[in-house]
């Protein structure tokens, strides 16, 4: 068991920079999610950890010790690959073993830790058969026990999930946060999928193009202050809804103008949009806080209203989603599921705006500092 | 819709797709069949009774042969075309597979029974002797060498092409030089075996102390100041170097089909590996030995087939003295040389029984990765 730490961590591929002047510290026995679309660093990271990438620049610390030039096999990791990489002429048996043999483990507890491991995934009567008589779901189990075994001090997963099935993916999500409670490692966990990073992570990090994006926060975190456009918009989903606008007016009394959607700003947003005033931002705000006017609970200011035009009905039984637009502006609501409309139908929504979010529209970072905000603590 | 239900319902009524027999479609491709075989006697008769080679004959031929097939083709198709559906099934396989099958059978299944046949007769087939041409294949001392020397072969020979190609592949892998070493080591492959061995008889040249030598193995000897050596003749060693014109020929094919198994083994199982602990070697014995046990046992089977047949290297450099002969050498020189046929044959039966084997596990591996 043990942290690990990225000190200004860089990876280069000829001129291509993979991933920029990393910082991250890792704690003990936490459960941290690398997120990031595709060619995000975040794979690459997990490689350098593990040492099958080497690191260009930096410093990388596996409990205290820096292992740049440590090999693989003496970092006292264990990984998780997307394919599974199960060695395909073994066992299962075999397959979880292969790590212990080649540490020369007694075989009495080579046993012992298999049928354990085993034990825990629900893999004991698979352990005789090859990896090509397996159900993805199973086989992904089996590079679960394989990691485990090993009793390492980190566990590196790249992925593990995107190979199953929906359904699948969402159980073994949550056999693996069980995993994560009973054996009480670190975990560095990397997804493209934010649902996935969302619901397993203690702190989630959000690469793009090889940068750190925000600050390691916690899910809730990110996802009610996200500090730019980039995290606004990869975290929740659906996504965040975003418009151009202009704050009009003085003093107390400013309002977003984004043509036809016009919304008030609430005055705790005053202070730190006082230097934006006749300027142009980008407000977001959640399908979720945007709802039907009819069924706007009685906490929610109904002041900011909107006649939008019905695009597309999505029920989902507990909400509906519905595609919205009005004048050239297209995005999302999820509201209560009493809403009765159709395609083409006019609604009035009502724009939540205790919880907008105000970016600034060169630099895409939020306008708004964390510690001027009190937000309704309410879904 | 109503349109079309009735197409379909009138459809089947209509010819030889319902099971029924279209009496006028089956005499048009009798009729067409006939006339083809005319044709073909037609173009046979000329060809044989024209007089002289001309490029007219030539250009005939080749309409007369390639045509001729395709027509051929093409009438009997029609005709099984227009039997009943149960028919068609039948023939059909026929048509396609059969011509080849009776091709094999006339230029294999037949010589190799004629040439069992024969090994039960004396050297000009005409008197019965029983298994004594296998008798003497198993006695006779010239034999027993060549046996010996096969064996040799088959294991050295065997040995170093798939160690050799082994180890170039997982060498060249890594290398920036990859394809120019690649390209190197297969290019003996493209001559032939006796071209090779023509070359590695200057290799092996042999002059008196006293001349120059124009043999590499000589020149670098006398260089050192040593005694030249008469390489080819100097038993028992005279075989390794035959066999070494072998290994220099066939790495090149065990290289090239190892290096494109081992760049099939996935990245991911050799990182697996080295997370789990192995070693670069103990990855390569543990994974990637395993991963491309098919190609290992392909390659090693068809080299092996090789080394049993041999014969051009053998007979162009020593002509099978110097105790250098084989099993393909022994069969030539009594066959041809010495117009024993019986005892040839006895000798070619052998080896076919001998080679057999390997063969079959080598198309039952080739069956097992889908080859075919």
């Amino acid at each position: 068991m043990a942290g690990v730490t990225l000190e200004h961590i860089t990876k280069r591929f000829g001129d291509l920079v993979t991933v920029k002047d990393l910082n991250l510290d890792i704690k003990d026995q936490e459960f941290l999610v690398l997120v990031g679309p595709s060619g995000c660093g975040k794979s690459t990271t997990l490689r350098m950890i593990a040492g099958l990438e080497d690191i260009s620049s930096g410093n990388l610390l596996i409990a205290g010790r820096r292992v740049n030039d440590v090999a693989p096999k003496d970092r006292d990791i264990a990984m998780v690959f997307q394919s599974y990489a199960l060695y395909p002429h073994m066992s299962v048996y075999d397959n979880m073993a292969f790590g212990l043999k080649l540490r020369h483990t007694p075989k009495e507890q080579i046993k012992k830790r298999v049928q354990e491991a085993a034990q825990m995934l629900e893999i004991g009567h698979l352990l005789d058969r090859k990896p090509k008589q397996l159900s993805g779901g199973q086989r992904q189990r089996v590079a679960l026990g394989r990691a485990i075994v090993r009793e390492p001090k980190v566990f590196l997963m790249d992925e593990p999930l995107s190979n199953l099935d929906a359904k699948l993916r969402v159980q073994t999500r949550t056999q693996i946060s069980k995993l994560h409670q009973r054996l009480q490692t670190t975990v560095i966990y990397v997804t493209h999928d934010q649902t996935e990073a969302m619901t397993m992570a203690d702190r989630i990090v959000v690469l793009k193009d090889g940068i750190l994006q925000q600050e390691p926060s916690s899910p809730q975190e990110l996802y009610d202050h996200p500090d730019n456009m980039f995290v606004a918009g990869f975290i929740g989903s659906p996504p965040m809804n975003f418009f151009d606008a202009t704050i009009t007016g003085t003093g107390e009394n400013l309002t977003l103008d984004a043509g036809t959607v016009k919304v008030s700003v609430p005055p705790m947003y005053n202070r730190d949009l006082a230097a934006y005033v006749g300027k142009e931002v980008v407000f977001g705000i959640r399908p979720e806080h945007i709802s039907d006017a009819r069924f706007t609970p009685s906490h929610i200011n109904a002041s900011n209203k909107v006649t939008v035009n019905i695009e597309v009905v999505e029920p989902m039984g507990s909400e509906v989603y519905i595609y919205l637009s009005s004048g050239n502006h297209s995005f999302q609501c999820r509201v209560d599921s009493r809403t009765r409309v159709r395609p083409n139908d006019q609604l009035e929504v009502v724009f939540d705006t205790d919880h907008l979010h105000i970016f600034d529209k060169q630099t895409q970072v939020s306008a708004l500092k964390r510690t001027n905000i009190e937000r309704p603590n309410r879904a | 819709m109503i349109q079309q239900t009735k197409e379909v319902e009138t459809r089947p009524a209509s010819g030889a797709a319902a099971g029924f027999m279209d009496p006028g479609r089956f005499f048009a491709a009798l009729l067409g069949l006939v006339v083809v075989l005319v044709l073909l006697g037609l173009g046979f008769v000329y060809l044989r009774d024209s007089k002289g080679a001309n490029i007219f004959n030539a250009v005939v031929a080749i309409i007369w042969g390639v045509g001729g097939v395709a027509a051929l083709y093409y009438t009997v198709n029609a005709l099984i075309e227009s039997l009943p559906n149960k028919w068609r099934g039948r023939l059909l396989p026929f048509l396609f597979v059969g011509p080849g099958v009776a091709m094999l059978f006339w230029v294999l299944t037949i010589p190799t029974l004629r040439t069992l046949y024969q090994s039960f007769f004396n050297n000009d087939s005409t008197s019965f002797v029983g298994f004594n041409n296998y008798i003497a294949t198993f006695t006779d001392r010239g034999m027993l060498e060549s046996f010996r020397n096969n064996l040799l072969w088959l294991f050295v020979g065997t040995g170093f092409c798939v160690v050799f190609g082994l180890l170039i592949a997982v060498l060249a892998d890594r290398s920036k030089f990859e394809n120019i070493a690649k390209a190197l080591i297969f290019m003996p492959m493209a001559i032939s075996f006796v071209g090779a061995s023509v070359i590695w008889k200057f290799m092996y040249a042999y002059a008196p102390s006293d001349q120059p030598q124009i043999g590499l193995q000589n020149a670098i000897l006398t260089g050192f100041g040593l005694e030249p050596q008469s390489w080819l003749t100097l038993q028992p060693w005279n075989n390794l170097f035959l066999i070494v014109v072998q290994v220099w020929m066939a790495t090149g094919f065990a290289m090239v089909l190892f290096s494109a198994a081992i760049k099939g083994v996935p990245t991911d199982l050799i990182e697996a590996a080295r997370v789990d602990g192995a070693t670069e070697i103990q990855s390569f014995f543990a994974i990637t030995i395993p991963y491309i046990q098919g190609t290992i046992i392909t390659v090693t089977t068809t080299t092996a087939i090789g080394t049993l047949k041999i014969f051009d290297v053998v007979w162009v450099m020593t002509g099978g003295q110097y105790g250098t002969s084989v099993v393909g050498t022994e069969f030539y020189r009594q066959f041809f040389a010495n117009r024993n046929f019986g005892y040839g044959a006895a000798i070619a039966i052998v080896l076919f029984i001998a080679i057999s084997p390997v063969l079959i596990y080598n198309l039952r591996q080739l069956r097992k990765q889908e080859g075919f």
